[in-house]
């Protein structure tokens, strides 16, 4: 079943000038996870915020849990939960304050306004802070928390606009472990992303979209086969490089490559050539400084659907117009 | 739409719990208009000459309440604009909560800092010789006309916020609308000096029925109008009340339309 399908999705900005979506549709399969990968501008936020009801395309339709966003935005905003690329909590209040306050508008109860409250900051390992402004907090407690504020009804359907830009590595692999549990949970998630890494790790289904439309979509496995298959890199000390090709160009069918001390060629047995190599190389008494079998990252593939490079140091400024991008 | 007045509340809440949380802005907001009253009284309170008994103290202090509340355009205006710019309003809005509890609940908040303000200024006032003479009930509403004008005024400070939508830039705004509407009028100086044109703007400068109709409520006779001729200063009460339901006639609908719109 899918949770959220969008259909023929077009937005543009300035009269028409900026085509932000162009055509884009895109579907969400109950309990799982899609990634919309791109870069800055290609329509990531836009479509996040038509399916989150802050915004209205010009034309096309979009469902979430089975409610037209359109023409029901109220329904729609009781199933989701909505994290944003910036932190959109109060940052003048405490962690504990903004949760109790996200419950009130939730219309929970006072009392389980406040007990909600102080499940979350347990769950986020936030307890410590709850009394602190968030002003306080670092970048990576303060998305913690902002997820956290989108939690507090259990939502179906939860959007996460770049969850984890400009936050440090560390920051990075908490938010993900903390993603990673929601899932199991069953929630339905669709994130955005430019690190093709934070896709590669998340999502069950990548959609890579560029200039508003999406140009390829599919599990990571087959979006990676889609570029090339699985070549076999071999590193060693620079006097036996000559050796280790020789090895390498009797198990590949293909031409060998060397650059530096590595020699790669594209191979298409799998596990065996590389128990091949293993083998071919010990008779010789060369032990590789590493030997594994590549496949193509997701860098590769999206330089080979896009014909440019995915922006991933750029971190989007803190000030944007509204709607005006993304 | 059954929530509207509970969520209106929960946002009024959460700016009483910023000032709590971060207790200077309290007393940033109130230190202001009280510098205003003891630099007037004592600055230009010494030259003025006032044949008012108890002297220019009591035709200033209804110069500054009023010049204060509207101070609340700006304040209204420029925390809208902060909250759209940090996302916090796609926040709210991603919320099932009633369309315009958020601009309603800030609009009450502002209202709720101005009666605090208020409080500490009258204080002030008395401290430096301030005496109205009319009585309990008539000095209430001569409180309840400042309290409604400035909630009137933050409803033109929402739609400010929402069209502006740059903190700083509505700042600016909001100080370019106020300072001329406050100086330019009867609230600290009579406008018989003023070159005759603007004499007429001053006499039906909204903020200068505001003054007289205070200070007939406090007890005294206005001193301050220019020619007496004209409607406004010989009915201030109306008139004021007048501009009051006009601001809010227009910009009441106004910037809820323009807030429901802005998803757009």
């Amino acid at each position: 079943m899918k949770t959220v399908s969008a259909e023929h999705l077009i937005k543009t900005y300035n009269k028409g000038e900026v085509r932000a979506l162009d055509d884009l549709s895109i579907d969400v399969t109950e309990g799982t996870v899609l990634s919309v990968l791109g870069p800055n501008g290609a329509g990531k936020t836009t479509t996040v915020r038509i399916l989150a009801t802050l915004l209205k395309p010009d034309s096309g339709s979009a469902h979430v849990a089975g409610i037209d966003v359109i023409k029901h935005p109220d329904k729609v905003r009781e199933v989701i939960g909505l994290s944003g690329q910036y932190a959109a909590v109060d940052e003048t209040l405490t962690g504990w304050d903004n949760l109790v306050m996200f419950g009130r508008l939730y219309h929970l109860g006072k009392q389980q306004s406040i007990n909600r409250a102080n499940d979350l900051l347990e769950r986020f390992s936030l307890t410590d802070s709850a009394r602190r402004t968030i002003k306080t907090y670092s970048g990576g407690m303060r998305r913690r928390l902002d997820l956290a504020a989108s939690l507090i009804v259990q939502p179906k359907v939860l959007f996460l606009d770049e969850p984890t830009t400009g936050l440090d590595p560390r920051g990075r692999m908490e938010m993900w472990g903390v993603i990673e549990e929601l899932v199991t949970g069953g929630v339905t998630v669709l994130l955005t992303t430019q690190y093709l890494e934070e896709a590669d790790q998340l999502a069950d289904e990548i959609a890579v979209i560029d200039h508003g439309k999406v140009i390829a979509r599919g599990t990571s496995d087959v979006l990676k086969r889609q570029v090339g298959g699985e070549r076999l890199e071999i590193t060693v000390e620079n006097s036996e490089v000559e050796k280790v090709q020789e090895i390498v160009a009797r198990i590949s069918a293909h031409a060998t490559h060397i650059e530096g001390r590595t020699v790669s060629a594209p191979v298409s047995t799998g596990s065996t050539a590389l128990i091949e190599a293993l083998r071919a190389l010990d008779e010789v008494s060369i032990h590789p400084l590493d030997i594994g079998l590549k496949r193509p990252s997701l860098d590769d593939v999206f330089l080979s659907l896009t014909g440019h490079v995915a922006e991933e140091a750029v971190i989007e400024p803190v000030k944007r117009k509204r709607g005006g991008k993304g | 739409m059954k929530h509207l007045l509970s969520d209106s509340i929960v946002i009024t809440k959460r700016q009483i719990l910023q000032l709590a949380r971060i207790p200077e802005l309290l007393v940033f907001s109130t230190i202001q208009p009280v510098m205003f009253v003891l630099l007037f009284r004592f600055v230009f309170g010494g030259s003025i000459q006032s044949s008012q008994p108890g002297g220019y103290v009591q035709l200033l202090m209804p110069g500054i309440f009023v010049q204060t509340v509207a101070f609340t355009l700006a304040a209204t205006a420029s925390g809208l604009a902060e909250d759209m710019k940090k996302g916090l309003i796609d926040r709210f809005r991603s919320l099932p909560i009633s369309r315009g509890a958020l601009v309603i609940g800030r609009t009450f908040g502002d209202a709720l800092l101005n009666i605090l303000v208020l409080t500490v200024m009258a204080a002030a006032g008395y401290a430096v010789g301030w005496r109205p003479t009319s009585g309990f009930i008539r000095i209430s509403l001569g409180f309840l006309f400042l309290f409604s004008f400035g909630y009137a005024l933050s409803w033109i400070g929402i739609y400010v916020g929402l069209v502006v939508k740059d903190a700083r830039v509505v700042q600016n705004v909001g100080f370019l609308v106020t300072f001329p509407m406050t100086f330019l009028s009867n609230a600290f100086a009579p406008t018989t000096g003023m070159p005759r044109a603007l004499q007429y703007v001053a006499e039906w400068n909204p903020v200068s029925s505001m003054v007289a109709a205070c200070r007939q409520l406090f007890g005294l006779k206005n001193e301050f109008g220019a020619t007496a001729s004209s409607w406004p200063s010989q009915h201030p009460l109306e008139t004021s009340l007048l501009y009051m339901i006009i601001l809010m006639a227009i910009f009441v609908p106004l910037s809820v339309r323009k807030y429901a719109n802005s998803s757009n």
